[in-house]
């Protein structure tokens, strides 16, 4: 018998009950919550007269609507300000194990303070009404995102109504040289398999390069698992990932610890595993990445041009390549280095972690030069008041603001334009976010994704600019 | 709770691209609401209208994008989305279902779906067939040269019966087709194991008690 891939164990250590045709309920340890997903799901269970199955489960902040901008006292949208407050008065009417509101010192995007505080641990299975919930496989859990109804449903009954995916594993070898980052690994492999290559499977990222990576780094990699269109991202665990968890609220402590510590480096796949489907990439040839088009499969590096729609074999992508560029306003055979921005957002639940925000800052310090006249605006917004805390404690935010970038609160601002941070239409911006569909960072602005450093690079050149040759 | 899917006929309308993402069905600025209903007016919010939608806009007064074809007069009163593949991608919001079933679409038919889309339609009622992409594109084909082109869906039967009488036979999952059949409340179902739950629960926490730590 074949061993056991990381899936296989985590689907096995969670399974209440299966069905013979494979319908499945799963167990749920951890219940991360914010306002856009969680009212219906309340209200449902107001409703149907139902209560909690296990209220210490959950998680609760609120992210995408608050206001980033540090002057606001208070959220002005009447709307998004309804949305916070009915999450403030449902958490306090059923509970939760920690809530960090609106100005919390605590407060900031979900999949940011969850492992942060540990309330996230590897082995978890965690979801949350949030597509980036990938991101938590980092930590080898079992995490994906859901759907209000399921909110609804592991609120009742601390389960969810599965069928097991199957295992897929994206093995990357070599090292990644200088200047590209996880970011940029993350893009060719969505570039490579497409925005629907992970349909029905539980990506497993393995091999030197990813073992390489900090936690920051596998976290951006397992958050865009699902814009390969995989619900689940997943790294190993080994002891960079015990690590990380020494000192955290939430994590067990003394005889607790040990106990977890012996399970979590149990958290891998056996070498005689089996994956239904395996993917090679070699590290070393990677090139830092900027996406040209409205979906994040539409990528290319930093050398080389604009696509002309008719390269494309597959009608279907030829006529999405067209529609794209007509809508990015961008001609074929343009080098993507002559590509100018309006703005710059460093920030989301991709890249907002401090280890992101170091690599922005060194760009900014080792050009010694403000942003340039084209760029209108530069946002950072670390991802969490922690984040925050510690950026300033190592003097970050007074790199960026030097040279003219504005320093935010913690929310998910311009990723995608549910509060006062959006563009304007028609115009460009180099993002550290996971989206560059039409509209996400506002209706009618154009998105490229690239890493925290070429975003950096390209709010200071005005255009895009390959990292590797500062 | 939910609306019961048995037999559906109804006039087809072709969305013509792939990878619709659940930003365009619909855009975040509609995500505010901490309702279920009244979502269907701003579907597709961007590409059916030519200004700028914003929560409680009464839409009947706003400039339609002639263009787009649900603003077509043939395909009034749609209720059968036909589509390309991948489609529902990106992110998690339960709004893309709910504001498809509020316009009135009862089915979708595409080569492919996004897997969180896929859940989240099925919990609301909304059939998701997945046909094979050169019978999909035979469809369109029908669909575009036929005013008026109407599909018949039979859950039970599993079947696409076209206007000439011939049927197109489609796979779903049981457990999904018997809720969908019978309007049932997937919690309600759930709850019918809720001694096994416990059962399990009791024995998880005693072997894992590293995962109920209160800080």
């Amino acid at each position: 018998m074949a061993g056991k891939t990381l899936y296989d164990k985590l689907w096995d250590a969670h399974l209440v009950r299966q069905d013979p045709d494979g319908t499945a309920l799963i167990y749920i340890d951890r219940h991360l919550v914010h306002e856009v997903t969680s009212p219906q799901a309340f209200e449902g269970l107001r409703m149907a007269g139902r209560k909690p199955w296990r209220i210490d489960s959950v998680v609760a902040t609120a992210d995408h609507n608050v206001p980033t901008d540090p002057q606001e006292s208070e959220i002005k949208d009447p709307v998004s300000r309804e949305q916070v407050v009915t999450l403030d008065a449902n958490i306090r009417a059923f509970g939760a194990l920690a809530y960090f509101p609106y100005r919390d010192p605590r407060q900031g995007i979900v999949h940011v303070i969850g492992p942060e505080t540990g309330a996230v641990l590897p082995g978890m299975t965690v979801v949350c009404g949030d597509s980036h919930t990938s991101t938590h496989g980092a930590f080898a859990c079992l995490a994906h995102g859901i759907g209000t109804s399921e909110v609804e449903h592991v609120l009742a009954t601390q389960c969810l109504v599965a069928k097991k995916s199957k295992n897929m594993r994206i093995w990357v070898d070599g090292a990644l040289p200088e200047g590209v980052t996880a970011k940029d690994l993350i893009l060719a492999i969505i570039g490579k398999i497409g925005t629907a290559g992970g349909t029905g499977h539980a990506i497993e990222f393995a091999g030197p390069a990813v073992a390489a990576l900090s936690m920051e780094g596998r976290m951006t990699l397992c958050n865009m698992a699902i814009e390969a269109g995989a619900r689940v991202g997943m790294v190993a665990a080994d002891e960079k990932t015990i690590d990380y968890f020494a000192d955290k609220p939430f994590a067990p402590k003394g005889a607790l610890w040990e106990q977890a510590v012996a399970y979590w480096r149990t958290l891998t796949s056996d070498d005689d595993a089996h994956f239904d489907q395996e993917i090679h990439l070699d590290g070393r040839t990677l090139v830092p990445m900027v996406t040209w088009g409205t979906n994040p499969e539409q990528v290319t590096t930093i050398d080389s041009v604009v696509p002309d729609p008719e390269s494309f074999s597959d009608p279907v992508k030829r006529a999405a390549a067209k529609r794209a560029l007509e809508y990015m306003g961008l001609t074929p055979g343009t080098k993507i280095s002559e590509i100018a921005v309006d703005q710059v957002f460093i920030g989301s639940c991709t890249n907002s972690r401090i280890e992101d925000l170091r690599e922005a800052a060194r760009v900014v310090q080792k050009l010694g030069r403000g942003k340039a006249e084209n760029v209108k605006r530069v946002l950072v917004v670390p991802g969490s008041g922690q984040v925050k805390a510690q950026a300033e404690a190592e003097g970050l935010d007074r790199i960026f603001r030097a040279a003219g970038f504005e320093w935010r609160a913690p929310g998910c601002s311009m990723c995608l334009g549910m509060n006062p941070d959006q563009l304007q239409p028609g115009e460009r911006c180099a993002s550290t976010s996971n989206r560059n569909f039409e509209g996400r960072q506002g209706p009618g602005g154009r998105t490229h994704l690239v890493s925290p450093a070429m975003a950096a690079a390209a709010a200071i050149f005005g255009h895009f600019v390959d990292v590797r040759s500062l | 709770m939910m609306q019961p899917f048995t037999v559906h006929e109804g006039i087809v309308a072709p969305l013509d691209r792939a990878n619709v993402d659940t930003d365009a069905i619909i855009p975040k600025q509609f995500l505010k609401s901490v309702r279920r209903s009244g979502f269907g007016p701003y579907l597709f919010d961007e590409w059916r209208y030519l200004d700028r939608g914003e929560p409680g806009m009464d839409c009947s007064q706003r400039p339609k994008n002639p263009d787009f074809v649900l603003n077509q007069p043939r395909y009034a009163g749609a209720t059968i989305l036909l589509a390309r593949e991948n489609f529902g991608c990106g992110s998690s919001r339960e709004h893309a279902p709910w504001a498809l079933v509020d316009y009135g679409f009862r089915a979708i038919i595409a080569p492919s779906f996004a897997d969180i889309f896929y859940n989240n339609s099925f919990k609301n009622g909304l059939l998701l067939i997945t046909l094979p992409a050169e019978t999909v594109d035979q469809l369109f084909a029908e669909c575009a040269a036929t005013p008026g082109y109407r599909l018949k869906i039979d859950l039970a039967q599993q079947t696409v019966t076209k206007p000439d009488g011939s049927s197109l036979r489609f796979a779903i999952d049981p457990f999904r087709k018997e809720c969908l059949l019978n309007g049932w409340d997937e919690i309600g179902l759930t709850l019918r194991y809720a001694s096994e739950i416990r059962a399990f629960e009791a024995r998880y926490r005693e072997r894992y008690p590293f995962y109920f730590v209160k800080g």
